[in-house]
């Protein structure tokens, strides 16, 4: 018993002067370990004086761990009397050491304890915070430290601020110090003062300026500036409602530009050329599995990956179209509906295939760092990346698409033979082989499509059949043969989707989109863009 | 009715099995277990379930041979049915639920509802929940035949509404504020009309049902299309500008067969669910839908006893090899669904014709 008590206290007392040394050998470290004692041995009245000479010598580090002691997450160990920075302070949990950033997992919860602080070194370490931080040399770091503190101020910050503001430079880190003094003013005596702020807070899209204004209307019940704030409260609440339809509609592009991507590909197969393709799907999900192949190729590369990515998925499923043309459509031109069933016939061989080859468990493709992130508009509106690049990813192969039907000789081939079979022949077409181009052009785009899909959904064997109701519904919407019916189509469709979503809930308001699809062929059984003429198909 | 089967020797083969079959397995259910001429009461219910999926194979093929409309939803119409008879089934559980509540079933005591919704109402009388079945399939193909014939939707257009409608009650039935067992479906059966669903007999009895009506559905649909206007209905399906020209209501007949369909495919679903004691929102599902094309297409379209035949022949196959052989199962279906296509247009039905006359 005593002999392991000893022999605990000998290893314990080898590392710390292992430790001890260790720290020798770093420049300077001598003093932070005085310091870290100092402050974990100091009353209150003395951490102050600290953590000034601690800033003095090291500004980065002292406002670390003034902000850690801000959110109680400053600790220190017991043992080496050293600091931690604790987030959860439990058995089990990961202490991050300040002084060198080594993680040590915590055993037992009264190992460590708290470097506590009262109200008084509160305001004293924000106060501090605050400056460096609304000093700090990138204009946008200054910027959110202002945005930060707006209704949020104590006097010593204002007066702060007031210095500050006499040598900033950036406009709009100029204009966030203002709203902060405004809130402030907004209680001055003087009138004319205080309807300078509201006006400023008026214009601003601040939720706190709208907080300000609102907590003015109930401090003084009676001020003549009421109905003036009243107004600027109504103007601010109808900005927001403005901008948050306007991020309803930017949910909605986006998912259209999905309805889109899967749909493309179907307005060439279906829509120009009149074959109910039901194995759609499974060459989207071909170019997911695609991606997915290729992420694991170069597994160092995520964002190279997805470029490549893109090519390999249009060849893949533009050749596996390409079979599916060659083997089964061409005998079943003519018979539409016969098509329906060949072609939904493999898309479950497809599937199954799939299935047996990588599993029935789906396949999680990973998002490169660049696809992540937030664009900030304004206060009030920010937008996801990911969605941004879906829709111009969508818009760009959209336009890639008309411009080979249009500008290219494919193009003009694959409507030839589509109005006029016949007469395309006469003139020199090998319709034949512009059928089996036309239909890997189109599966090869819903390749492409499985890698932006592959982004967004789960990849597995099942994702098709997700997507090929979605897909008929967008081509048949926008009329069949009519590229910029789908776009028009799908963008629309997710628009409405989005906008119903709020009070009709994520299903119902599917169901209430395709119940319209379906009452909306009835009135235009040839969709929203018909193709006119003699050869329009009846 | 004889003569109504006068030129259908297939017809006649179906309906005398199916008599065959209702006095000759009662008595081989009746031998003892150890005779290896057995026939187990399980494989009854089997084979009870493979026959109201035959008559719904029935009903499509009378819509599709006949009319020339390739529906992708008449699951929808099945599984209506089905759920009017899954209501029934809910009430007669009475107190013996999960919750022993006497008037809400289990889900709706889950769900902390207080009083039955009105659309429950009545169907503890088998009366209402049989007229149901055939009712509400029968609106819902009023009110969409309605309008999509009298605008003339057809083709392809018309295939993917009937898709999309499918699809649309999945997604509502899903929810559990639909009121009907959202996710679950309505399931935990007891009774039927006071007796056991677990017994023998009433197994035995649903089986003999389930032929009773696959042969007057069946005679029905020949008397159809024996009929006059069942002459008519071909001559849609073959040239529907032509027949409006020479003065049909082309629009009137085509909504009355589809609606006809509908029924006969709501009591299909009607004497599947107590067979096999779920259902669920599932089987709205497009793929159900184009599964039945599938049997109707190697069977035979346009000859009725092909469609059953079909059904039976597939479910059997498909019973087997998901049970041995589940990863074959899906290639086998698109296999089939290519080869019919491609190689055999007409169906098995076709087949033994051409060697009929050969």
């Amino acid at each position: 018993m005593i002999n392991q008590w000893l022999v605990n206290c000998l290893s314990w007392g080898l590392g710390c002067l292992l430790l001890v040394l260790a720290n020798l050998s770093q420049a300077g470290t001598f003093e932070v370990v005085e310091r870290e004692q100092a402050l974990i041995k100091a009353k209150f009245d003395q951490k102050a004086q600290i953590m000034a000479s601690w800033y003095e010598a090291d500004q980065v580090q002292a406002v670390h761990l003034m902000q850690l002691m801000l959110n109680s997450q400053l600790y220190y160990f017991k043992q080496d009397k050293r600091l931690y920075q604790v987030e959860d302070a439990s058995s089990g949990a990961i202490a991050r050491r300040i002084h060198d950033g080594g993680l040590i997992t915590l055993k037992k919860k009264r190992d460590i304890k708290r470097v506590s602080i009262n109200n008084r070194l509160r305001s004293v370490f924000r106060q501090r915070v605050v400056e460096t931080q609304l000093s700090a040399i990138k204009p946008q770091d200054r910027l959110a430290a202002a945005e930060a503190i707006i209704g949020d101020t104590t006097p010593e910050l204002m007066a702060t601020i007031a210095r500050l503001r006499a040598q900033e430079v950036d406009a709009s880190v100029l204009a966030a110090f203002d709203l902060v003094l405004a809130v402030a003013t907004l209680h001055s005596s003087d009138e004319d003062q205080q309807r300078h702020s509201i006006r400023l807070l008026g214009e601003s899209l601040y939720p706190a300026s709208l907080n300000a204004l609102n907590g003015f209307l109930l401090t003084y019940p009676e001020s003549r500036l009421k109905p003036m704030v009243s107004k600027y409260v109504e103007k601010i609440k109808g900005k927001v409602d403005f901008y948050d339809s306007l991020e309803t509609i930017y949910f909605g592009l986006s998912l259209g530009s999905v309805l889109v991507l899967a749909g493309i590909g179907l307005a060439i197969t279906f829509g120009v050329m009149g074959v109910i393709n039901m194995a759609h799907g499974e060459l989207i999900m071909i170019g997911a599995y695609t991606t997915y192949l290729v992420q694991q190729l170069m597994p160092d590369h995520i964002g190279l990956s997805l470029l490549v990515a893109v090519p390999a998925a249009f060849l893949v499923s533009g050749a596996v179209g390409i079979l599916i043309e060659r083997g089964v459509i061409r005998f079943l031109y003519g018979r539409p509906l016969e098509t329906l069933l060949a072609t939904f016939g493999i898309s479950l061989i497809l599937q199954q295939a799939v299935r047996s080859i990588f599993s029935p468990l789906n396949r999680s493709v990973e998002t490169p760092l660049w696809m992540t992130g937030v664009i900030d508009i304004n206060p009030l509106l920010s937008l996801t990346q990911s969605r941004m690049y879906i829709i111009v990813f969508c818009l760009t192969i959209f336009l890639l698409l008309l411009a080979v039907m249009k500008r290219t000789r494919l193009g003009l081939q694959v409507r030839a033979v589509s109005q006029n079979r016949d007469m395309a022949k006469s003139m020199g077409v090998r319709s034949e082989w512009i059928d089996a181009l036309t239909f890997g052009l189109g599966s090869g785009v819903a390749g492409v499509a499985g890698v932006a899909l592959s982004q967004l959904t789960n990849v597995g064997p099942n994702m098709g059949q997700a997507y090929i109701i979605d897909s008929f519904m967008v081509v048949v919407f926008g009329g069949v043969g009519n590229l910029w019916g789908t776009l028009v189509a799908g963008l629309s469709l997710g628009v409405a989707n989005k906008i119903l979503e709020p009070w009709a809930g994520a299903v119902l308001s599917k169901v209430l989109v395709l119940v319209f699809i379906i009452l909306f062929i009835q009135k235009r059984p040839r969709g929203l863009f018909p193709q006119r003429g003699r050869d329009a198909k009846g | 009715m004889i003569r109504l089967l006068n030129n259908d020797t297939g017809g006649r083969w179906l309906i005398g099995s199916l008599l065959l079959a209702i006095v000759l397995i009662p008595v081989l259910n009746a031998l003892p277990t150890s005779s290896s001429l057995h026939f187990p009461t399980y494989s009854v219910t089997l084979l009870g379930k493979y026959l109201t999926l035959a008559l719904l194979a029935l009903s499509v093929d009378l819509v599709w041979g006949y009319l020339g409309i390739l529906t992708l939803g008449h699951a929808a119409f099945f599984a209506l049915g089905a759920y009017a008879m899954g209501m029934y089934l809910m009430r007669q559980i009475g107190d013996r639920g999960v919750y022993a509540n006497v008037e809400l079933s289990d889900f709706m005591v889950f769900l902390d509802w207080q009083e039955l919704p009105w659309f429950w109402q009545g169907f503890d009388q088998f009366w209402v929940a049989i007229l149901m079945v055939m009712l509400v399939p029968a609106v819902l193909a009023f009110g969409f035949g309605f309008l999509a014939f009298r605008s003339r939707v057809s083709g392809v257009y018309l295939s993917i509404i009937t898709q999309a409608m499918t699809y649309a009650l999945m997604l509502a039935f899903y929810r559990n504020e639909m009121g009907l067992g959202g996710n679950n479906g309505l399931t935990d059966f007891k009774d039927i009309l006071g007796y056991s669903l677990q017994s023998d007999h009433t197994k035995m009895a649903l089986f003999t049902a389930s032929a009773v009506a696959l042969i007057i559905g069946y005679l029905l649909c020949r008397f159809i299309t024996n009929s006059r206007a069942g002459k008519v209905v071909v001559a849609i399906r073959d040239a529907e500008q032509r027949t409006r020209f020479m003065g049909y209501r082309v629009e009137n007949i085509k909504l009355w067969v589809f609606v006809f369909s509908a029924m006969l495919a709501g009591v299909a679903g009607a004497l599947y669910v107590p067979q096999v004691g779920i259902i669920n929102p599932n089987e709205f599902s497009p793929l159900n839908s184009i599964e039945v094309l599938v049997w109707v297409a190697v069977g035979g379209r346009a000859t009725l006893y092909g469609a059953a035949m079909g059904a039976i022949l597939i479910n059997y196959a498909k019973s087997y090899l998901t049970v041995e052989l589940p990863e074959v199962w899906l290639f086998v279906l698109g296999g089939l669904f290519v080869f019919v296509t491609l190689v055999l247009p007409q169906g098995v039905a076709g087949l033994l014709k051409r060697k009929g006359t050969e």
